[in-house]
Formats: structure tokens, sequence, C-alpha cells
């Protein structure tokens, strides 16, 4: 890989953390041939849930010493920094945790807790960003048309301090390409099309004919199913997605037409909110309980602070029905859901990640499904 | 015997080697508060790589191993250097974080050269260098 003289001087720097950092981006950068650094606007960091890192990772993340290049986020941690104890969380978990935060903090990262940070700050078409979170990397690839590769939570970390990512995979235009065609029946819910879709393309990079328009956030439920249970970075859409048109169709056809959902369970837990619910989201929540009226079951719905920040109204309103709001984590990444037996869910990354990660079971429906259900 | 490589992570180590033929993850197939291969289907089975040069041809597994690496670093358990005849990320950062040094695709193939128990030096600078005393 060719460096500048200043990326070579980084590499001797004085300054262990900003050494090691330029170390692990210049040793990705030659396993996966990149030529060269490419400076980033934006950095995702992931894996800062306790759970995820234990306490080698927490004791190496409070050695790092230095300051983050450009705008820094984290992705949702195990708890709600708030609300930790009403989640079930016990004081040794919560502990450890603020000492993770606190040492990414320290870095100059915000502690923006959420696996959405285009609803904080969107980036622009062909920016490169240097993100973690799967589903965010699809979405900022596919909905934005800015460049990212699916980072590691220390890569990210190594990226945000130098500025800089390696330039290898999507970060190319001519690797965005689509790998295969696909079909999605009007009557098929996005999110269970891209839990279908993924199982069977894995990490192939889709053409997506939905043969109608969907919203931002029907593309965000999609990929982020697609990204879980496939491994995709990036999918594009017949007339909705800004990158499309750019590329040779490929031959390869698929059609997902119905989808067959295993064995129900009786939900003890409904949880919306993966990937975290923009403010529209929430309106059509609210919308929805006006309609079906007080909860009867436990109901958490997840967001990000900021989103909650900003709706004060709605949030309070959809909490006088019974549910719960919740922000910084989400039921995927926090331990508190395993207390749970049978968990719905309106999103197929959850239907994919609850029973692997939490051992619980998931039965999905969608958001109206879900709060209906909820109601009887 | 010296034979060039590729610097992933830098630094010295020097060894006694432990060479296994087949693909490793760090997550399932080490035991980080001993060291020893763990993994029945493992051909190093029941060795112990601590302070060892670990030599293998590539990686296999979950994100979760490089912290596996940080882990066996902060126990004590760490092998000395590793040697790979192909590297992915999560062993490569895994090796940075911990300070372990890594070099990888080695300009003859080191599994056919080396055998457990044989002597083996690591320098992994601007350019990676495997020296093998026999």
């Amino acid at each position: 890989m060719d460096l500048t003289p200043e990326e070579e001087r980084l590499l001797e720097s004085d300054n262990d953390t900003v050494k090691k950092c330029m170390e692990i981006l210049v040793a990705l950068g030659e396993i996966y041939g990149a030529e060269r650094l490419v400076e980033i606007k934006s950095a995702q960091i992931s894996g800062i849930s306790y759970r995820n890192i234990g306490d080698a990772g927490l004791e190496w993340l409070e050695n790092l010493d230095a300051k983050v290049a450009v705008k820094s986020y984290t992705n949702p941690a195990g708890m709600d920094v708030e609300r930790w104890e009403e989640m079930g969380i016990d004081c040794e978990f919560y502990e450890k945790q603020i000492r993770i935060l606190k040492a990414i903090e320290k870095l100059g990262v915000e502690i923006s807790l959420t696996c959405t940070p285009y609803y904080l700050d969107t980036p622009s078409f062909g920016d490169h960003l240097a993100w973690a979170e799967s589903s965010a990397v699809v979405y900022a690839n596919s909905v934005i048309g800015a460049r990212t590769n699916r980072e590691s939570g220390i890569s990210a970390l190594a990226s945000a301090i130098i500025g800089k990512t390696p330039c290898y995979g999507l970060h190319i235009k001519e690797n965005r390409a689509p790998e295969i065609r696909v079909r999605v029946g009007r009557e098929v819910n996005p999110s269970i099309a891209g839990y279908e879709l993924g199982k069977i393309t894995g990490s192939k990079i889709p053409l997506v004919d939905f043969g109608r328009p969907l919203s931002r956030d029907e593309l965000k439920l999609f990929g982020a199913a697609l990204a879980a249970s496939g491994g995709a970075g990036m999918f594009h859409a017949v007339n909705l997605t800004p990158e499309w048109g750019d590329f040779e169709v490929p031959d390869e056809k698929i059609e997902i037409d119905q989808f067959q959902i295993d064995p129900e369970c009786d939900p003890d837990l409904i949880a919306i909110g993966c990937p975290h619910t923009s403010a529209e989201e929430l309106e059509k929540i609210l919308a929805l309980l006006k309609r079906y009226g007080r909860v009867k079951r436990e109901v958490w719905v997840f967001t990000s602070r900021e989103v909650m920040r900003k709706n004060p109204g709605i949030v309070g309103e959809i909490e006088k029905f019974g549910v719960r709001m919740f922000a910084d984590t989400c039921m995927v990444v926090s331990p508190a859901t395993e207390r749970f037996e049978c968990v719905m869910v309106n999103s197929g990354k959850a239907f994919e990640y609850l029973p692997k990660l939490r051992g619980v079971n998931a039965v999905f429906g969608d958001l109206s499904e879900c709060i209906r259900r909820a109601t009887e | 015997m010296r034979i060039r490589a590729r610097t992933i992570s830098r630094g010295r180590a020097e060894g006694v080697a432990v060479v296994s033929e087949k693909p490793v993850s760090f997550l399932g197939d080490v035991d980080p508060e001993t060291g020893d291969i763990v993994d029945r289907n493992s051909d190093v089975f029941g060795e112990n790589i601590s302070g060892k040069i670990f030599i293998f041809p590539e990686s296999r597994g979950s994100t979760v191993g490089t912290y596996v690496l940080l882990q066996m670093r902060k126990k004590g358990t760490a092998p000395a250097g590793i040697v790979m005849l192909e590297s992915e990320a999560i062993v490569a950062v895994g090796a940075i974080i911990s300070e372990i040094p890594l070099v990888d695709r080695p300009e003859i193939n080191v599994l056919d050269m080396v055998k457990n128990g044989d002597r083996v030096r690591i320098t992994a600078g601007r350019e990676g260098l495997i020296e093998i005393d026999r």
C-alpha cells in the first residue's frame, strides 16, 4: 500500500494509540489489497456492550490515549443508561458498561448509542465513512449512496482516530455492482423479504425490484434483515436507491414471493425498534395504539436518545398506553431480553439474532400486527 | 534458514514452533486461561501455545476471536509470535492490539519447512522475516 510521508510518520508516532491505530489500518489495507488510505467524513463504532468485549476489551479501551480526528458515533450499549434498573440490569453490568462509555467518550467519540446515526447527521452521496453497525452500513451505502465497508468495532475506532480508512471493497465504485437480480412480491413484508433473501444470497449485492414505492423506514428494515441473515454490505432497489441504474443488470434472477414462518409462540414481550425507530415510526406506533388501545402485554420500543429528546410529546403519549420507551440499547444487544420466553418483533434482523444471541424464541409480525397482539 | 514474509503486526519474537496444518479459530479452539489447544479436531490438540511461535495456514470463525487474543495477552498465555500463510482481519487486529508480532505470506510454505519444537525467530518491521534454526 502507498502511504504518504505523513502517514508513514504516524507508524512511528510517539503516541502508542495513534501508532497502533495506523498499524491496524495498514494491516487491513495490505490484507484486502487497498492501494491507499482515503479520508472519511465520520466513523461509527460498534462492539461497546460489556457483554461482547468483557474485561480485556474494557481495559484495552481505558488505556487508549488519543482524540478522534472526525465526527464519531457509537452503536447501542447493553442498557438504557437512565432506566437500566427498570430493564432488569444488575449493578455490576451497569458499572462496567459505564466505564466502557467513559473510556470511549474520553477519545472524543459522541456517545450517541444508536444503530441509526444517519438520523442524527445524514452523510452525503459519495462520502467515505468507516461505520461498523451492519444495518447502518447497508443504509449508508444503499439508501444514501455513501461508501463504507462493514468495519469491526476496532477498525472503525482506528479509522476514527486516524481520520482515514483503507480504500478497498465498497469504497470503489466497480465493487458496488449488483451480482444478482431479485423480484420481491408486492405483498411480502420488506423486513421478512430481507431476512429470506439474505439466507439465499449471502454476501452478494442484490438488485431488488419491489414493484412498488417503499419508505426509507421500509428500506431500513429490509437492509438490516439482509445484512443480518446474509452479510451483504449494500443492495440496490429499482427506482428507489441512487445507484441502481449505474451498472449492468446481472443475469441470475430469483423471486421472493412467499415466506414460511416457523412455529409460533405466545409473546411475553413485544419489542419494536431494530434498527432504532425514526420519528415517523413513533408516530405510526402512536396512531396504532390510538386505534387498538392500552397494551396488555409487555411492550418495549427502542430509539436513540436524540430522537427521544426531539419528540417528547409523542414519546409521552406512547407511554400513556402502557408501552415502555427505552433509548441507548435494543432487544438484540441488551441481556435484559433474556428473561423472556417469546419475543414478537417486526424486524427481520431481530428475528434472526434473538434466538442466537439472547437465547429466546422469536415470532414475526408487521408493526400493526405487533401492536394489535400487544393489546389482546 | 531465512524466509521473507509480509509484516502484519510489528515487533520481534523468538520461541519454539507449534505448527498446525489446519485453520484455527481463537474462539473455541484455544483455552485463553492456559494457552492449551482444546479443539479435539486440531492436529495440535493438547499442545500449549503460550510463549511459542504459533504457525498455521489461516483463521476461521467469530470476530470475538480478536478479544480472545487480548484476553490471552492479559493472562500471559498468548503466543510470542504468529506466522500464517494468509491472515485476515480478526487475527490481524487481535495481534496488533495485543502486541503479538504477526507475519504472513511467507515466500515459501513454512508448514512444510518447520516442525513442532524447531526454534523460530520473527522480525516484523518494514519487511517481515522468519528465521529457523535447524
